[in-house]
C-alpha cells in the first residue's frame, strides 16, 4: 500500500522540523573498571539473576563440561561445528552424545525441541553493568542454539567483557555492519506473568552457565 | 472498545472486585519498590532522563526523514516493509502476506499495536489460527480477556485462577497451583505450537534507522523463538518507535528494562536486521515490518500533545498511578490504560469516543516524575480537558473537541467566572457563604458519600487581614 | 534573593472561605521575621479550579483579575503548593499568546510555597514551645511533584523539638483529592482517600499536618466521616501555634 506511504510521510512532513541532529547529552563516563573488576561485576549480576558462573583457566572447560554434564545427567549435547564444537566432538566422553547442528533448522526440528538437553556456545563478549552475554549468532552456531535447549552453556572469554552496551556498540563499531540477529542474553529464561512470581524457563533456557575463561 | 457497557459501570465493576484490587496494590507497590532501588542516584538518573527525552525528541523531530531512512536500511537488509493508515490496512496487509505464504497457524510475541488493531479476532476471522507465546498474553487469550496492563497483561490473575483456566483448557496436565509447575505445563503446551507454526508475528520495541534493525525485549524468550523457528517473521510497529543511531539503543534500552520492571535488563534483547541469509541454517526465510499510523501522524501534527509519542511503552507510569492501583486496567476500557491511556487513547480515538478518560487523573503528578523521556503527563491531560470543552473547534483540534462541553457545566463556570474575576462582587459573595455557614449541610452531594462537607469560617481571610492591619498594598 | 523587606500574600480561595486561620498564621509567621507582608484585597483565586477542568477562557480572566493585586516587583507566598504550582507552572501556559504573558510569566517566578519561603528565602529557625505530640505529615503532590518542597515541610517540622514525626504508608500516594475530580470521580476518589486515611490511622500521629487545604478538606473530612479522632491541619497554623508566645 504506497498510497498509506504517501498518506503517512506528507502528513508527518507538513509538521516535522527537520531540525537535524541537535546533539545528544554526553554520555555518561564509564567507570574504567579493571578487567578483574568486570569479571567480578559480570558474575555478581549474572548470578543476581539465577545464572551460574564459573571462572576457569583456558582449556579447563573441556574438563568441566565432561565432569559436570555427565554429573548432572544431562546426555544430548548440541554444538555448532566451530572451534567449540570440534573440541566437543574430539574431547568429549562417551557417556555424552554429541549432536552438531550442521543442517537446517527444518530437517531437524523435532530432535532440536525434543532431545537436546545442552548446548554449548562461544560468545562474542560480555557486558559486566548488566550481566549480560553478547551473542553474534553464526552459521556456524546458529540462533536457535541459544533459544531452545534446556540449558545453555556459554564460553566467555574474559577479555571481551566491556563495562557497559554503549561502550561496546561504539568501540567495535557496530553501526558500520549489523548481523543478521544479534542477541544479548542476561540470565535464563523467565517471566513474572503468574502473580509476579519469578518462575524460570519459560521458553528458552531453564538454566543459563557461563564459563568464564582467562 | 471492549468490556462493553460505559466507563462508569467499568469504574464500579472494578472497584468491586476486591481481590482485583488487592492484586493491583501489591503488584504496583513491588513494580515501584524495584523501579527504585535500579535508580539509587537521582543525579544519574536525572541525566539518564534527560538522554531518554533528547533521543526522543530528535526522533520526533526527524520523524519522516527518519522513516524513509528506516525503510531504505530494512530494504536494502530485505526486510519488507508496509505502511498502513489504520488498523483495517495494517490486518489487510497481514492476512495478505500469511495467505501468500500459505500460513495457517501462526505464533506471536508480545504486542500492544497488535492489540490495538485487534489482529487476533482479525486473522482468526480468516481461519488462522492465533496463539499468544508470551505467558501473560497466553494466559487471558485462553481467558478470552483482554491485557489488563501493557507490561504484565494478567497481573489481575491470582495463581489459582489461572490453574483452573489450564486445568479447564488442558485437562491432561495434572492440577497445580505451584507456579513452576505452571510455567513448566506452559512451556510444554507452547513448544509444540512453536515447532509447528507457519509464521510468527512480534511488536518492535525500537526500530534503527542507521542499521535498519528491529529491536525486541523480552523476558521469556518467546520473542526471539517467534522470530526464528517459523519460516515468516511478521514485525509490527507504530510509526513513533523509530531512532536515528544504534547508539541511541544503550540508554533507551537502560531506561526502559528499569522503569518497566525494574530489570537492570531484560533477558533478552534481540536485533534482528536481516531474514536468514545464504549458509545459515535457522531463522524465517522473509521478515516484515509494518509500519501502523493509525492516528499519530494526526498527534503528531498538534505541536502542544506531540510529546506522547515520545513514549517508550515501559508502563512505568501506569505503575506510578493511584488510579490504576485502585482500578486496574480494564475499567478504562482501551488498549492503553493508566495514565498514558489518559492521555494517548482520547489523541487517538477522539474525545467524542473516550474523552472520559481524562477525568481519570487527579493530576498529582506521580506519572511524569517517573516518566523515562520526561513526557509531560498531567499536562497532556489537562490540555485535552481543555481541548474536550472547547467552544470552537478549528482544523487544528483533536477528532471530537469541544464533544464534552455540557450546557450547565459551561455556564457554572461563567458563573465562577463573573464572582471570581471581580473583586467587589466576590466580596458580596464570599461574605454571604460565610454568614450561611450554618445551612450547608455536612452530608449532602457526592462529596460527602465519603467525607463530611467542609463549613466555611465565620469570617473570610480578606476580614481577618483587614482587622489585624495587614496593609492592603 | 535572600530574605526580601516585602511580601504579598496569597490566601488562595479555599482557605479564604473555610480557612481564614492559616493565611492569617502563615502571615504572622513572616512578619515575626521583620518582613512587611501585604495582603491585597482585591485578591480572589489564582484560576485552578477552572483550568483543572478545561476552561482555560474563563480559568484567564480570573487568573488576570488576580495577577493585577501584584504590581511590586516583590516575592508573592502562597500557604499552598497547588495554587502556587499553579501560578508558578501554569500561568505561563495559560496566558501563553496573550499581550500580558511576560507580566505573568514575571509574576510566575516570584511566586513561592510558603515552606519554601520560610526555608529557602528567610532561612527561618524557630523554637518549639509546644507539648510533645506525634504527627504524620502529608506533602501534597504538587508540593511534592509540581513545586519539589514535599523535603521543605519535612525540615520545619523537624525544627519543632517537642514533635515526634511518623511516616504513613505509601506516604507519596495522592489522597484522592484533585479537586473537581472528587465530584467527577467520586467512587474512586473515596476508595483513595480511605486507603490514605488507613494508612494514616495505622501510624501512632494524633495529627496530621500539610501544605495544602485541599488534601486536609478531603482527608481530614474522610477521618471525621470515619469518627477517627486524628486531627488534620495545615502547616502554617500548626507552626503558629507552637512558636507564639503569649505575652
Amino acid at each position: 500500500m504506497s498510497r498509506a506511504r504517501e498518506q503517512i510521510l506528507s502528513a508527518l512532513q507538513q509538521y516535522s522540523e527537520n531540525g537535524g541532529y541537535r546533539g545528544i547529552v554526553k554520555t555518561p563516563k564509564e567507570e574504567g573498571l579493571s578487567k578483574e573488576d568486570r569479571v567480578a561485576r559480570i558474575t555478581q549480576m549474572m548470578e543476581a539473576v539465577h545464572g551460574e558462573v564459573h571462572r576457569l583457566l583456558d582449556r579447563e572447560w573441556m574438563k568441566w563440561i565432561n565432569t559436570e554434564l555427565p554429573k548432572r545427567g544431562y546426555k544430548h549435547i548440541l554444538v555448532g561445528s566451530g572451534d567449540i564444537g570440534k573440541i566437543v566432538n574430539v574431547e568429549a566422553m562417551d557417556s555424552l552424545q554429541i549432536h552438531s547442528y550442521t543442517a537446517e533448522i527444518e530437517e531437524w526440528k523435532d530432535q532440536l525441541f525434543n532431545q537436546v538437553d545442552v548446548s554449548i556456545t562461544s560468545t562474542r563478549g560480555g557486558i559486566a553493568s548488566t550481566g549480560s552475554l553478547v551473542i553474534w549468532p553464526t552459521s556456524a552456531e546458529p540462533r536457535l542454539m541459544y533459544f531452545v535447549p534446556p540449558v545453555h552453556v556459554a564460553l566467555l572469554n574474559a577479555e571481551d567483557i566491556f563495562e557497559s552496551f554503549e561502550q561496546m556498540v561504539i568501540e567495535q563499531k557496530w553501526s558500520k555492519e549489523m548481523p543478521t540477529n544479534s542477541l544479548l542474553v542476561s540470565g535464563p529464561s523467565k517471566t513474572a506473568d503468574i502473580q509476579q512470581v519469578l518462575a524460570y524457563g519459560v521458553h528458552g533456557p531453564k538454566q543459563l552457565v557461563v564459563l568464564i575463561l582467562g | 472498545m471492549k468490556q462493553g457497557n460505559t466507563l462508569s459501570d467499568r469504574i464500579n465493576n472494578s472497584l468491586g472486585k476486591a481481590q482485583n484490587r488487592q492484586n493491583f496494590r501489591s503488584a504496583m507497590s513491588g513494580l515501584m519498590e524495584k523501579r527504585a532501588a535500579q535508580f539509587p542516584d537521582d543525579e544519574k538518573l536525572a541525566k539518564l532522563r534527560d538522554r531518554g527525552r533528547e533521543i526522543r525528541a530528535n526522533s520526533l523531530r526527524n520523524l519522516p526523514y527518519l522513516l524513509i531512512e528506516l525503510e531504505k536500511t530494512l530494504t536494502e537488509n530485505g526486510i519488507q516493509v508496509h505502511w498502513a493508515n489504520n488498523s483495517f490496512e495494517a490486518n489487510q496487509i497481514i492476512v495478505c502476506l500469511l495467505q501468500q505464504n500459505d500460513a495457517k497457524s501462526v505464533v506471536k510475541g508480545k504486542s500492544m499495536v497488535s492489540e490495538e488493531i485487534e489482529l487476533n479476532s482479525f486473522l482468526e476471522g480468516h481461519g488462522i489460527s492465533v496463539l499468544e507465546s508470551d505467558l501473560g498474553e497466553f494466559i487471558i487469550q485462553l481467558a478470552d480477556e483482554t491485557p489488563s496492563h501493557i507490561i504484565m497483561p494478567a497481573i489481575h490473575k491470582t495463581k489459582k485462577e489461572i490453574a483452573e483456566l489450564l486445568h479447564e483448557h488442558f485437562p491432561e496436565l495434572p492440577y497445580t497451583e505451584d507456579v513452576d509447575q505452571l510455567t513448566q505445563s506452559a512451556r510444554k503446551i507452547l513448544r509444540n505450537k512453536f515447532n509447528q507454526a507457519d509464521a510468527g508475528i512480534s511488536g518492535v520495541n525500537f526500530a534503527v534507522a542507521e542499521t535498519g534493525t528491529l529491536c525486541l525485549v523480552e523476558n521469556e524468550g518467546n520473542g526471539g523463538m517467534s522470530s526464528t523457528v517459523p519460516p515468516l517473521h511478521i514485525a509490527i510497529t507504530g510509526i513513533e518507535k523509530v531512532v536515528e543511531k544504534l547508539a541511541d539503543v544503550p540508554p533507551l534500552l537502560n531506561l526502559l528494562t528499569k522503569s518497566a520492571t525494574g530489570q537492570t535488563i531484560t533477558t533478552y534483547f534481540n536485533m534482528i536486521s536481516r531474514p536468514r541469509q545464504p549458509g545459515e541454517k535457522d531463522g524465517p526465510e522473509a521478515v516484515h515490518l509494518v509500519l501502523l499510523d493509525n492516528g499519530r501522524s494526526k498527534i503528531y501534527g498538534n505541536s502542544s500533545l506531540q510529546e506522547i509519542l515520545h513514549c517508550i511503552r515501559c508502563g512505568s507510569c501506569i505503575n506510578h498511578c493511584p488510579v490504576y492501583v485502585q482500578l486496574g486496567g480494564h475499567a478504562y476500557g482501551t488498549v492503553y490504560p493508566g495514565p498514558i491511556g489518559c492521555a494517548l487513547e482520547p489523541m487517538r480515538l477522539g474525545i467524542n469516543k473516550v474523552g472520559g478518560l481524562t477525568s481519570l487523573c487527579t493530576l498529582c503528578g506521580a506519572c511524569e516524575q517517573v516518566c523515562p523521556v520526561q513526557i509531560p503527563l498531567p499536562k497532556l491531560i489537562n490540555r485535552l480537558r481543555a481541548e474536550s470543552v472547547l467552544r470552537r473547534a478549528d482544523y487544528t483540534s483533536l477528532i471530537g473537541a469541544g464533544s464534552m462541553r455540557k450546557p450547565l457545566e459551561s455556564w457554572g463556570w461563567r458563573i465562577w467566572k463573573w464572582i471570581y474575576r471581580n473583586p467587589a462582587i466576590y466580596r458580596v459573595f464570599s461574605l454571604i457563604v460565610t454568614r450561611t455557614r450554618e445551612l450547608i449541610p455536612a452530608r449532602m452531594g457526592r462529596w460527602a458519600r465519603y467525607r463530611f462537607n467542609p463549613k466555611p469560617a465565620r469570617r473570610t481571610m480578606h476580614e481577618l487581614a483587614r482587622e489585624a492591619g495587614f496593609d492592603n498594598e | 534573593m535572600g530574605k526580601p523587606s516585602e511580601i504579598y500574600f496569597m490566601a488562595t480561595c479555599l482557605a479564604d472561605l473555610f480557612y481564614p486561620k492559616v493565611g492569617i498564621a502563615g502571615m504572622r509567621l513572616i512578619q515575626r521575621e521583620g518582613i512587611r507582608v501585604v495582603f491585597p484585597q482585591n485578591q480572589t483565586c489564582c484560576g485552578q479550579p477552572a483550568y483543572n477542568s478545561g476552561y482555560r477562557a474563563e480559568a484567564l480572566d480570573v487568573a488576570r483579575s488576580l495577577m493585577s493585586c501584584f504590581p511590586k516587583d516583590i516575592p508573592i507566598v502562597v500557604p499552598s503548593g497547588s495554587c502556587a504550582g499553579m501560578i508558578r507552572h501554569q500561568w505561563p501556559e495559560l496566558f501563553h499568546g496573550q499581550p500580558d504573558a511576560q507580566n505573568a510569566l514575571n509574576v510566575s517566578k516570584r511566586t513561592y510555597e510558603l515552606t519554601q519561603f520560610l526555608v529557602d528565602q528567610v532561612e527561618i529557625e524557630l523554637d518549639d514551645l509546644g507539648p510533645s505530640i506525634t504527627v504524620a505529615i502529608h506533602t501534597s503532590c504538587s508540593s511534592r511533584n509540581e513545586m519539589k518542597v514535599a523535603s521543605h515541610i519535612e525540615s520545619l517540622v523537624s525544627q519543632m523539638k517537642n514533635v515526634t514525626v511518623v511516616e504513613q504508608e505509601r506516604k507519596a500516594e495522592c489522597c484522592g483529592f484533585g479537586g473537581s475530580f472528587a465530584i467527577k470521580q467520586a467512587e474512586i476518589s473515596g476508595a483513595m482517600v480511605k486507603d490514605k486515611t488507613d494508612a494514616i490511622g495505622k501510624t501512632e500521629a494524633s495529627k496530621l499536618v500539610s501544605q495544602d487545604c485541599g488534601c486536609l478538606m478531603n482527608i481530614g473530612g474522610a477521618l471525621r466521616k470515619q469518627k477517627r479522632t486524628i486531627e488534620v491541619q495545615h502547616i502554617a497554623e500548626f507552626l503558629w501555634d507552637r512558636v507564639y508566645e503569649t505575652g
